[in-house]
């Protein structure tokens, strides 16, 4: 059990060892593959991603109100590879500039000031991103 | 369902409408920005609004900022503090002693070498002129007598003097914290004010962030709102740390943005979503 843990704590990438070549991010941040019905989740909750504060996302219809800042995802996974998709949500940045309104995920390259009890942490875990990943690679 | 959740994008950009106040008052909700501004055009908060919201501030009798006002009407003819005065022993009938000077604020204040605004120009007299105490951020007369001295100038164009003493240094600072990327969510003023405004974040309809209207009655809170508590709610938004109101900081910032709704007509109180 505790070797376990241990291998899998192991495997996780932390924020600032994040690798990206071409727009590209290889390997799952957390050494597990994404869930992308948890990813759906993730992406719906406010607290979370809350994408639809600035996607449409015709998936989730049921859902009122998207905003539409940010483009559609619909057919998102026919337009990037999902380890572009990864770099994306990870930061935004690294894929269309610093000028991007779009927050880096799982990135500390974050504004001035954080409330307290966020410093040092990403808006989502590593877990969340593959699943969110996972999810967006179903939008087709 | 489906149709319902397309629709909402009909109308994107803000409406193309006056603003006529009880029939009388002819609102500026759109003017020619001032020299230096990024957008050619500057707007009111009130065209991003819905119809109803819209129609609300028309009519003053429906406006439920006008309790407020109100409000603050009577608590510029009490007498408070030591000297045993009220506002209108000094001001007499605020409809004229008033008229004009809420769409110049803030002013530069010589005595303490700082900007100040209503509220704070509101504790000056209660303290020097009535033996009272000053009212802590937001509370008892502040926000209803802000909005009765602000509603004195309905329909005046918001106009301040950067000229005097060390305004333009306060308005640097202010421009500086505008376009700072704020918080775990890294987000400036300017993102979503300047380069987004007519998008949509969910259901809100971005607008260019103007202060012409405050204190405003929010209908999400069901309250009047004051400017530093809008600035700290868009703050809290960011995720970062909520600075505290009238600081340095906070006030570089209303200097700011007041010069940035240069021109639009002071709409106090206006209704906001
Ligand atoms: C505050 C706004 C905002 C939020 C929140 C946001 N995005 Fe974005 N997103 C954008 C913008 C804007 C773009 C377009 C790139 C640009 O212009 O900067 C974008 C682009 C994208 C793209 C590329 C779309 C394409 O078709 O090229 C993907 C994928 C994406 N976002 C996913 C997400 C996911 C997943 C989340 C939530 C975890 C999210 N976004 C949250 C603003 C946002
Ligand atoms: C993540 C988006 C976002 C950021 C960042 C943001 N705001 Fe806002 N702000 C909003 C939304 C949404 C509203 C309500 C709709 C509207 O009027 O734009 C709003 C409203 C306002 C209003 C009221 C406008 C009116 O007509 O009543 C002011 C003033 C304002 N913001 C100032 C600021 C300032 C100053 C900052 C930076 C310290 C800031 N905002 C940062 C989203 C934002
Ligand atoms: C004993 C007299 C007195 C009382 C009482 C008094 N004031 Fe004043 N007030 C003044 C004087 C004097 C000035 C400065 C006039 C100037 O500098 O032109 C002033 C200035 C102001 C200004 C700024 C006007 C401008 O053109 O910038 C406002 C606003 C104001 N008072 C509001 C109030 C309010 C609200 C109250 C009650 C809470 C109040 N005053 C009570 C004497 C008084």
């Amino acid at each position: 059990m505790i070797i376990t843990t241990t291998l899998a704590l192991a495997d996780v990438t932390l924020p600032d060892e994040v690798v990206v070549e071409n727009l590209r991010i290889e390997k799952s941040l957390s050494g597990s593959p994404g869930d992308a019905a948890q990813g759906r989740k993730t992406f719906a909750d406010r607290s979370l991603g809350n994408c639809l504060a600035c996607h449409l996302n015709s998936d989730l219809s049921d859902e009122l109100f998207h905003g539409n800042v940010g483009p559609s995802l619909d057919g998102v996974a026919t337009r990037w590879k999902p380890e572009q998709l990864r770099t994306i949500v990870v930061n935004a940045k690294k894929v269309f500039t610093e000028r991007t309104i779009m927050p880096g995920f799982y990135s500390l390259d974050v504004g001035e000031d954080v409330r307290e009890d966020l410093i040092g942490k990403t808006i989502l875990t590593a877990q969340q991103v593959e699943d969110v990943v996972a999810y967006l690679n179903t939008l087709e | 369902g489906v149709m319902a959740f397309f629709s909402m994008f009909v109308a994107a950009a803000p409406v193309d409408e006056e603003l006529i106040i009880d029939g009388e008052f002819n609102m500026i909700t759109r003017t020619a920005s001032p020299e230096g501004h990024p957008l050619s055009e500057v707007t009111s908060g009130w065209l991003y609004r819905t119809d109803e919201t819209r129609d609300q501030q028309a009519d003053s009798f429906e406006n439920p900022g006008m309790l407020a006002v109100e409000e603050g009407e009577v608590f510029w003819n009490t007498v408070d503090g030591s000297a045993g005065k009220s506002c209108a022993s000094c001001h007499d009938d605020a409809a004229t002693s008033m008229k004009g000077v809420g769409a110049k604020y803030p002013v530069w204040d010589v005595a303490s070498s700082k900007p100040i605004n209503i509220e704070q120009r509101i504790n000056l007299c209660r303290i020097d002129n009535m033996g009272a105490q000053a009212w802590e951020f937001d509370e008892q007369g502040q926000k209803p007598l802000a909005a009765y001295i602000k509603n004195q100038s309905l329909g005046l164009p918001v106009s301040m003097k950067l000229d005097e003493g060390d305004m333009q240094k306060w308005w640097e600072k202010g421009k500086e914290t505008y376009y700072s990327r704020m918080g775990q969510l890294d987000f400036s003023c300017a993102n979503c004010h300047e380069q987004y405004n007519g998008s949509y974040i969910r259901a809100d309809h971005l607008s260019q962030g103007n202060a012409n209207g405050f204190p405003t009655f929010r209908q999400k809170q069901g309250t009047l709102v004051s400017l530093h508590s809008r600035f700290q709610g868009c703050i809290r938004d960011t995720r970062a740390e909520i600075p505290e109101a009238f600081s340095d900081d906070m006030m570089a910032l209303e200097v700011y943005v007041t010069w940035r709704g240069t021109g639009l007509s002071v709409e106090t109180p206006a209704v906001r979503q």
